[in-house]
C-alpha cells in the first residue's frame, strides 16, 4: 500500500510515506513555519521513495483537534494534493494518533490510554481509548475540549496518560499513575496517522478530496462582540 | 496561456479561469455575508473555516464551467496578501498544493494589484501610464501606475478607508450588514444639502484623505434626529455622507490629474461600484479630457477574475513563487516590482 500522511496539528510538523511495509518519514518540532515546510517534506519523501504522487493509494491527514491554523494547513494541502493527483483522502484524529503512539511507548499491559493534548487557553483536547484487537486504539467517548479539571478517567487503574496536556497541567498525571513520563511528550505524528488510515484505505473507505476538512472540537470561537469591522 | 486563480483574502471565496487568448472562461464566488451578519463584521476565524470548505468545490465548478481541465492549465495564481492571514493561508495552501500535484508554476498575487488591474477585463481596457483611484473596504489610495508593478503612491488615507466610512455610517443608521451598498441605495432617496457633513481634507493641499471624522458627524446627525423622524430624514443623512465622501474623492482625484498630467484614470475597489461617484467623477474627468475606466460592478468588490489578471501577467513574464506556502497579512503595494523571471521552484 502506498500511502502519504501529513500532520501539522501541533508544534510537530510531519509527513510519512509508506511503500509496502517500509515507512519513510520527516518530522520536526517547531512552534511555527509548518506552512513553509510541509510541501518540501512531501516532495523529499516522494523523491526518496521514487514514487509519483499520482501512484499513491490515498492521502491521510491529521484532521485535529489542534491548532486551528495547523489543522487547516493539513486539510488544505491534502485537498490540493489529492484533487490534483486524483486520490481519495482519510481524515485521522490527532488525539487518536497520540493514543497509537503511546501504545508503542509502553510495553506494559493497561486498560487504555487517556490522551490530553494541550489546547492552550488553560484547556486540553482529550479523549479516552482502549486498545482494539488489532492493537489500534478505539475511542470510548466523543472528543472533548475543556479545563484540566473536566478530564475524567474511565474505570480501571492501569491507565496510560499521553500527550502534552500532561506537561502543561501536571496535576493531570494523578489520573494516570505509573505512566512513563515519555508519553507526556508525545505530539501527533504523521507515521501514526498513516498507521491508523491503513485499514480504511485497505477497505476502500476513502473520501473525496473536498471532504478533507478539519475537526476543531473547540467550536465556540466568536461572540457577537468579538467581531471586527469588515476590511481585509 | 491559461491559469486558475483563487481569492480568499477576506470574506469572499472565489475562483476563476483566465486565458490570454480567449479571455475570462469562468468565475465563481461564494460570499460569507450571511455567516458574518450576526457579528456585524467579519470574524477572522469563521472566515478561515469557511474558506477551507468552499474553495475546492469552487475550483471544481470553475474548471467545469470553463470546460477545461488541469492538462490545459499553465499555472495557478492566488491572493497572497494583504488580508486576514488565516483566510489567505487557506487559498495559498490549496493553490500551492494543486500546483505541486499538477506540476504547474504558482504565484502569490497582491490583492490590491488585482483590484488595480480589474478594468483590464473589460473591452477597451486602459493602458499604462495612468492614474488609479483605489477605493475599497480597507484602502483609499491615489496611485500613479506607470506599468505592471511600477506604482507610486500619491495619496493615502490617514485613518478610515472610504468603504469603511460607508460601512460604519450604515451601521449607525441601523442598516443591515454589510452597509455600504445599503447606504448608497438609501442616499439615492436623500435630499442634497439637508445634512452637510465636514470635508476636512478639502481645505488642505496634498492628496491625503481622512474619513474617520465622518462617522462621528453621522453619529451626531443620527442623535439629533427628532423622535418623529422617518425614512426620509435618515435618507438625508445617508445622502450627506455619500456626498461628503464622493466630493472628497473627486477633489483629490482632480488634484492628482492636474499634478501628474495623466489623461487616464482607473477607479477600482468596492466603492467604485457607487453610482454617484461614477456619475460625478465622469463629468469632472470629461471636462479635463480624461478617460475613466472602471471594472464591471461585480469585479469592483473582491473576486478571483482580477487575481487571475494580475497572476497571468506575472506568470507569463516568468515570475514564480519561492518555495513554501506563504501569505502576508501586511504587504505594502509600493513594495511591488515589475515581474521578475525567477528560478522555477518545485
Ligand atoms: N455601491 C457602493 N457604494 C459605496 N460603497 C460600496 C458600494 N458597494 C460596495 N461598497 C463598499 O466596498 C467595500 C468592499 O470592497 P472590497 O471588497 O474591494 O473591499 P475589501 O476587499 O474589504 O478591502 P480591500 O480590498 O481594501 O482589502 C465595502 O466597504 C463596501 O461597503
Ligand atoms: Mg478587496
Amino acid at each position: 500500500m502506498r500511502l502519504l500522511a501529513l500532520d501539522t496539528s501541533t508544534e510537530a510538523c510531519s509527513a510519512a510515506l509508506s511503500v509496502g511495509d517500509a515507512v519513510l518519514e520527516r518530522s520536526v518540532e517547531a512552534p511555527q513555519g509548518h506552512a513553509g515546510l510541509i510541501l518540501s517534506m512531501v516532495e523529499a519523501l516522494l523523491a526518496e521513495a521514487g514514487v509519483a504522487l499520482s501512484a499513491l493509494d490515498g492521502i491521510a491527514f491529521g484532521r485535529g483537534p489542534g491548532s486551528f491554523t495547523g489543522v487547516r494547513l493539513a486539510a488544505s494541502v491534502t485537498q490540493g494534493l489529492a484533487f490534483g493527483a486524483g486520490l481519495g483522502v482519510v481524515p485521522v484524529s490527532s488525539l487518536r494518533a497520540v493514543a497509537w503512539q503511546a501504545i508503542g511507548v509502553s510495553a506494559a499491559a493497561h486498560d487504555g490510554v487517556l490522551v490530553c493534548n494541550d489546547a492552550r487557553m488553560q484547556q486540553v483536547y482529550w479523549c479516552a481509548y482502549r486498545p482494539g484487537v488489532d492493537g489500534l486504539p478505539i475511542a470510548l467517548m466523543e472528543e472533548a475540549v475543556g479545563a484540566p479539571e473536566s478530564v475524567l478517567r474511565p474505570a480501571g487503574n492501569a491507565w496510560l496518560g499521553a500527550g502534552r496536556g500532561f506537561r502543561a497541567h501536571p496535576a493531570l498525571a494523578n489520573l494516570v499513575p505509573g505512566t512513563p513520563t515519555d508519553a507526556f511528550d508525545l505530539l501527533p505524528q504523521a507515521r501514526a496517522v498513516l498507521a491508523l488510515a491503513r485499514p480504511d484505505v485497505a477497505a476502500g473507505r476513502l473520501l473525496p478530496p473536498s471532504e478533507a476538512l478539519p475537526i476543531y472540537v473547540r467550536d465556540e470561537v466568536a461572540k457577537p462582540s468579538s467581531a471586527r469591522p469588515s476590511s481585509s | 496561456m491559461r491559469i486558475l486563480a483563487l481569492e480568499s483574502s477576506c470574506d469572499e471565496s472565489a475562483v476563476a479561469v483566465l486565458d490570454d487568448g480567449r479571455g475570462l472562461l469562468s468565475h465563481v464566488l461564494h460570499s460569507q455575508v450571511d455567516l458574518h451578519q450576526a457579528y456585524g463584521g467579519v470574524v477572522p476565524e469563521l472566515a478561515s473555516r469557511d474558506h477551507v470548505q468552499r474553495l475546492l468545490p469552487l475550483v471544481e465548478r470553475a474548471l467545469a464551467e470553463a470546460g477545461t481541465c488541469a492538462d490545459e492549465l499553465d499555472g495557478v495564481a492566488y491572493t497572497a496578501g494583504p488580508g486576514l492571514i488565516g483566510a489567505l493561508l487557506a487559498g495559498a495552501a490549496l493553490a500551492r498544493s494543486l500546483g505541486f500535484a499538477w506540476g504547474l508554476p504558482t504565484l502569490g498575487v497582491h490583492h490590491l494589484e488585482g483590484h488595480l488591474l480589474a478594468p483590464l477585463l473589460e473591452p477597451d481596457p486602459p493602458t499604462f501610464p495612468h492614474l488609479a483611484l483605489l477605493v475599497s473596504g480597507g484602502h483609499t489610495m491615489l496611485i500613479e501606475a506607470r506599468g505592471l508593478g511600477d506604482y507610486t503612491l500619491l495619496g493615502d488615507t490617514r485613518d478610515d478607508a472610504a468603504g469603511e466610512a460607508f460601512d460604519k455610517s450604515a451601521k449607525l443608521l441601523g442598516l443591515p450588514y454589510p452597509g455600504g451598498p445599503h447606504l448608497a441605495r438609501l442616499a439615492e432617496r436623500g435630499r442634497a444639502g439637508r445634512v452637510v457633513l465636514p470635508r476636512p481634507m478639502l481645505e488642505r493641499p496634498g492628496l491625503e484623505f481622512s474619513f474617520s471624522g465622518l462617522k462621528t458627524a453621522v453619529l451626531h446627525a443620527v442623535r439629533a434626529l427628532p423622535a418623529s423622524a422617518g425614512e426620509a430624514e435618515r435618507a438625508d443623512i445617508a445622502r450627506g455622507l455619500q456626498d461628503a465622501v464622493v466630493d472628497t474623492l473627486i477633489a483629490k482625484a482632480v488634484r492628482a490629474i492636474d499634478a501628474t498630467g495623466l489623461d487616464a484614470l482607473v477607479v477600482s475597489g468596492g466603492v467604485s461600484a457607487n453610482h454617484s461617484l461614477r456619475e460625478r467623477l465622469g463629468s469632472a474627468a470629461r471636462e479635463r479630457g480624461v478617460r475613466v475606466y472602471y471594472p464591471r460592478p461585480e469585479f469592483c468588490t473582491d473576486n478571483a477574475a482580477m487575481i487571475a489578471v494580475a497572476g497571468l501577467a506575472r506568470l507569463a513574464a516568468g515570475e514564480r513563487d519561492a518555495p513554501g506556502i506563504r501569505a502576508r497579512a501586511q504587504w505594502p503595494l509600493v513594495s511591488l516590482r515589475p515581474p521578475a523571471a525567477m528560478g522555477a521552484d518545485a
